[in-house]
């Protein structure tokens, strides 16, 4: 419960309620985006709006307020808000990042699980209040999982189907990071191999084959979707002074400002291939932007025309192309102020019109550089200043975020403008945040009601589970490659003191077993001296398709490091409306915060790979080995 | 006199950051065969701990490299001409294929074939020599990788002797340092020394050691000569193999595969001239703690002019002299001492030489407890104790790699004082008794360490070997074998000369 974590001098009001009931108010707030969005199919809207004889933004304000219509974040565990199809793109979501594996296993794939503790409503705790509580949580909510990846990661394991796609060395690709300041391609040097493609043609390939088979169920459609108040948007001043949650206080509900904004977006599902195969007429008419600032686009979608040929015919005809990989490349070169100088001093320009400052001389020197994909093949290259970064490219000064704020006197993305420590927002206060400062672990609850349940006959020892990045793979990729696992111990291990180890018998190399509420993982122990006692380490992202026993505690196969993990989620991760803490993908909202978990730790007895091989007691041989 | 020249590396191990890109590299180049799995040319261990394979600096155990007689000569340490011959059908010095780790691969196509189960698939161990299931995999190659495993076994490390260990197995006290190793291609080599079959040779050119494949016999006493375990026995081929310092890309003036991959930039490559008729007297000095210094009188200054004229009249091609003269392991192992041979010890004056690491400073030093030298901090206080790295690199003594560690330290603080505060402090310079220039010349190759500064490798001058002009265009268009010719297969089937350098 919240109450766990609220401060003692929070303001006045009533806090009560569960993470999950934060998590609803911030949703139909407008602060947090939720999917499903609506309990009624979203295509049917714009039509009730008619009927009704208002615009779409009017009406899913007033329908919701009437109970017309209903946000599936209120009842998640009602069959018709439950996501039935989920495509995976080369993210390993079950053998990597998704914290809380065993309940992604029990509750979104319906599939065995190790979850060991029990349902709130068996443990008979408080219900939460904004969401419709079933006494039956629904198992298999997925019907159709499809994951599309180069090697058989643990999700590729669990899907329904695997896209095979291609390499890094089988296809046109380019990547960058904002921790260096060059544009990196990624070339074919061979054709893809066996019946993998490039990720380009398998979309590509969907897109062509939905746009022939959906008219019989679709054809040109009205769509409404609901968004959050975004960062870097007008949106983002939305309740700056103040929290007004409409279903609660009675107040009106504003679309983006005090609930999701409302968008009707045309679909045309026909023409699905067509469309993506070829640059929209809107660049056109509305201009390129991001970060709050925007300018004209259409001599780059000229160019693009020119230098990519326009489609012939059809519901794209006359448009740029995109029919190849390297069309889709050199579109986003040509519209990026990054890679395309003319459009660099556009964006430094749109900037100035708001600070009332010059900024384009930042670019002005590179005004006439377009780089190209081919450019990149023959040598990556240094990308050029641009306003949707706070550091520049310069020959004096290293690439450093905040520059251009304190050296172009660029506003801070703050309520104030400034570099802002304090918040004064009601949650930040409620929580005791408003000024920067540690909070102490919360407390998960995931071990004490286990202790003595699963027993072994081994000493048991609880420790505080941390899973830091590891060097035999980036997260989950190339852990599975036999050279990294011949550099490392051959698969999935957990690293603990010396003096923890000592302390329940458990030498380097044993099998061990690390168990919670939330489930069981299986791995060797490293026994290492520069492992702080009453922490264990496990680096993460080792998945469990290689070298991995069954779990004495759940009898099934060993899980991840996330198999004890659930995620736990932030109030005040879910602010929004306020400046820098407004939603923005990847930037700001909610993340599953781990480092708190605790787990128990014991030697495991019976090594069982449950692939019918006999079972071997650890134990016995330990015996054998001392006499 | 007789002056020879050698490509010599240098690894500094302050900029490892134990990446092991150079093993992966160095293993999908040379040794991703059959009879090979275990053998890693170029490993990267952790230290303190026993390494790979297992207690390999424990001479006394594996009897490698080279001992002194009262007489004052040197016999190899597994015994003389006659010793070998005795025990070639039962070599005792021998490691086994568990002292290195048993090589193994999973079972990947399970997670794709396997029927349909309560439990979910997963890809079992399966060993690479015998082809059985294992059940547990026991040891490896990086067994030991970031501290792993007890203390207590860790702590069998060799370069622990006449250090009070017990202190450093505490979670407080914990010290750890890479050592990237390949085979040292020796001045004096001791697997040259005992292969009964003559197969072991170091080319006069570069200074590479090789095993001529078509004599090797697979008797495996090299094994055994070898004090850094850097020789493989292939049991497919029944021959021994070893690191070939990449040498058909020094060849042509390209960097081992090792060193152009190594993203710390820690690895240099450079001409060595040295004196081959004082190799027995340098490696024969009665006093182990000799050896290095011993080892630097066999090096010669390439900017002396009478040196140049003897390697003139010896046959040394005239880019390599200049390239003696550029050398960035000169450099460091002559000018500036910050280099040092791996064991000299073993009296095989072995030629790829480290520069040791820096180290945080303890906590008692930060508590300002321990003294500062000239606005420096004593190297005693750095984390890795001297002794240890002494033990590693200099036979235990201790005053070069204190000298070097200060000097490391001092080109910190030199830069630091000049780009951060603006000032040049000459003293710090000549604390360590070396230039402010001196000081900039290191960074410039430590720090910025610009590939061009890192690699000067003059190309070798194969016209004096073979005829160039017959051989031109010999290769033709192969199917994938070189120019070998092993397949005797080719689109036109010609006949080609086999190529003297090559090891088939």
């Amino acid at each position: 419960m919240t109450s766990e974590i609220l401060s003692p001098t929070a303001p006045d009001g009533d806090w009560s309620g569960s993470m999950i009931d934060y998590n609803v108010r911030a949703e139909r707030m407008g602060w947090l985006p939720s999917a499903p969005q609506l309990k009624q199919n979203p295509l049917t809207i714009a039509a009730r709006a008619k009927e009704a004889g208002l615009d779409a933004k009017a009406y899913v304000a007033k329908a919701l307020r009437s109970g017309e219509l209903a946000m599936s974040c209120h009842d998640p565990d009602d069959p018709a808000n439950w996501p039935r199809n989920m495509f995976v793109w080369r993210s390993n979501l079950l053998g990597s990042s998704g914290k809380g594996h065993e309940y992604f296993l029990k509750h979104l794939l319906g599939t065995s699980n190790g979850v060991l503790g029990k349902d709130l409503g068996v443990e008979g705790g408080e219900k939460p209040r904004e969401v419709t509580w079933h006494e039956r949580a629904p198992e298999g909510k997925l019907d159709l999982l499809v994951t599309l990846d180069f090697r058989m990661s643990t999700t590729c394991v669990y899907s329904d189907i695997v896209l095979p796609t291609a390499t890094w060395y089988e296809k046109n690709d380019m990547n960058t990071s904002d921790m260096h300041p060059f544009i990196h391609p990624l070339t074919a040097a061979v054709d893809p191999a066996w019946e993998s493609r490039t990720d380009w043609d398998i979309y590509k390939g969907l897109a062509k084959t939905f746009s022939a088979v959906c008219p019989e169920v679709l054809g040109r459609e009205t769509d409404v979707v609901l968004t959050p108040v975004q960062h870097d948007t007008p949106g983002e001043l939305a309740q700056p002074y103040g929290v007004s949650d409409w279903k609660r206080d009675g107040s009106e509900a504003v679309p983006g400002r005090t609930m999701p904004a409302v968008t009707v977006v045309a679909r045309d599902y026909p023409n699905l291939h067509a469309m993506f195969t070829a640059i929209g007429p809107l660049l056109k008419t509305l201009g390129n932007g991001g970060k709050g600032i925007s300018w004209n686009t259409a001599h780059e979608v000229e160019f693009l025309a020119a230098l990519n040929g326009e489609v012939r015919a059809g519901a794209a005809a006359g448009q740029p192309r995109l029919e190849t990989d390297i069309d889709a490349i050199e579109a986003i070169l040509s519209l990026a102020p990054e890679t395309n100088g003319e459009v660099a001093v556009k964006a430094w320009e749109a900037l100035g019109q708001m600070t009332g400052l010059d900024h384009s001389h930042l670019a002005r020197a590179k005004e006439d550089e377009k780089i190209r994909f081919r450019d990149i093949v023959a040598q990556p290259r240094k990308i050029i200043s641009s306003p949707t970064w706070s550091g520049i490219e310069s020959e004096k000064v290293c690439y450093n975020a905040g520059y251009t704020n304190v050296h172009e006197l660029i506003p801070w993305r703050t309520l104030t403008g400034r570099q802002q420590l304090y918040q004064d927002h009601l949650w930040m206060r409620a929580f005791g945040e408003a000024l920067v400062t540690w909070r102490p672990p919360v407390d998960t609850k995931a071990t004490a009601r286990l202790r003595g349940k699963h027993e072994n006959g081994n000493p048991e020892i609880v420790l505080n589970f941390v899973t830091p990045h590891q060097k035999w793979g980036i997260h989950s990729t190339y852990t599975d490659n036999l050279l990294m696992l011949t550099l490392s111990r051959g698969g999935p291990c957990i690293w603990i003191s010396e003096a923890d180890a000592g302390q329940v018998g458990i030498a380097d190399n044993d099998w061990v077993e690390a168990y919670n509420t939330n489930g069981a993982l299986v791995a060797r122990a490293v026994v290492s001296q520069r492992v702080n006692p009453g922490m264990v380490m496990m680096y993460h992202a080792q998945e469990k398709i290689v070298n991995m026993p069954g779990s004495e505690v759940t009898g099934l196969r060993g899980g991840i490091h996330n198999s004890v993990t659930r995620a736990v989620l932030k109030p005040t991760h879910m602010i929004g409306g306020y400046a820098q803490q407004s939603y923005g993908l990847n930037y700001y909202g909610t993340v599953g915060s781990n480092r708190d978990e605790f787990i128990i730790v014991r030697r495991m007895d019976r090594v069982d790979w449950l692939d019918g091989t006999a079972v071997t007691r650890q134990t016995a041989r330990r015996r054998e080995a001392v006499s | 006199m007789k002056i020879r020249a050698q490509i010599a590396m240098v690894l500094n191990l302050d900029k490892c950051i134990g990446c092991h890109t150079c093993s992966v590299t160095c293993k999908n180049v040379w040794t991703s065969r059959e009879g090979m799995e275990y053998a890693w040319f170029n490993n990267v261990e952790t230290k303190p701990g026993i390494g790979y394979p297992k207690d390999w600096e424990n001479q006394k155990r594996w009897k490698g490299g080279w001992t002194r007689r009262r007489n004052g000569a040197i016999e190899p340490r597994i015994g003389g001409k006659w010793r070998v011959l005795a025990n070639i059908f039962a070599n005792p010095d021998l490691p086994e294929i568990d002292d290195y780790y048993e090589p193994f691969t999973f079972d990947y196509a399970h997670l794709q074939t396997a029927p349909e189960g309560k439990a979910m698939p997963t890809a079992r161990p399966r060993s690479l020599i015998s082809g059985e299931r294992m059940e547990k995999i026991e040891w490896g190659p990086n067994w030991e990788e970031i501290l792993g495993g007890e203390f207590a076994g860790r702590a069998k490390d060799s370069n622990f002797a006449g250090v009070q260990k017990e202190i450093y197995g505490a979670f407080e006290n914990t010290f750890m340092m890479y050592l990237p190793r390949l085979c040292e291609h020796c001045l004096n080599p001791a697997c040259a020394a005992v292969c009964p079959s003559g197969a072991i040779y170091k080319r006069e050119e570069d200074g590479i050691v090789l095993i001529d494949q078509d004599k090797c016999r697979g008797w495996r006493m090299c094994v055994s000569g070898c004090p850094y375990k850097k020789i493989y026995y292939n049991w497919s081929s029944g021959k021994s193999e070893k690191c070939v310092f990449c040498y058909p890309r020094i060849e042509a003036g390209q960097p081992t595969v090792c060193s152009e991959t190594c993203v710390g930039r820690i690895r240099y490559l450079g001409v060595v001239l040295y004196d081959a008729d004082r190799i027995q007297e340098a490696a024969s000095v009665p006093d182990e703690g000799d050896l290095y210094e011993a080892q630097l009188k066999v090096f010669l200054d390439p900017h002396d002019p009478a040196v140049q004229a003897q390697a003139r009249r010896d046959g040394i091609p005239e880019a390599w002299i200049e390239g003696a003269r550029k050398s960035p392991i000169w450099k460091m192992a002559m000018e500036w001492k910050i280099a040092f041979p791996l064991h000299p010890e073993y009296r095989t004056l072995p030629m790829v030489w480290y520069v040791p690491p820096l180290s945080p400073i303890q906590a008692a030093a930060a508590k300002g407890q321990l003294g500062t030298i000239g606005g420096m901090p004593d190297v005693k206080s750095l984390r890795i104790p001297v002794e240890y790295l002494a033990n590693l690199l200099t036979a235990g003594r201790t005053e070069p790699i204190t000298i070097a560690l200060e000097r490391m330290l001092a080109m910190r603080a030199y830069m630091r004082a000049k780009t951060v505060d603006g000032m040049v402090v000459d003293s710090l310079a000549q604390h360590v008794g070396l230039s402010g220039r001196e000081i900039e010349e290191m960074y410039q190759l430590l720090a910025i360490a610009n590939y061009e500064d890192r690699f000067v490798i003059p190309t070798a001058h194969r016209e004096t070997g073979e005829d160039a002009f017959q051989m031109r265009g010999s290769c033709g268009f192969s199917f994938g074998e070189g120019c070998s010719g092993r397949t005797g297969f080719s689109l036109f089937d010609a006949k080609k000369p086999k190529n003297p350098m090559e090891v088939s």
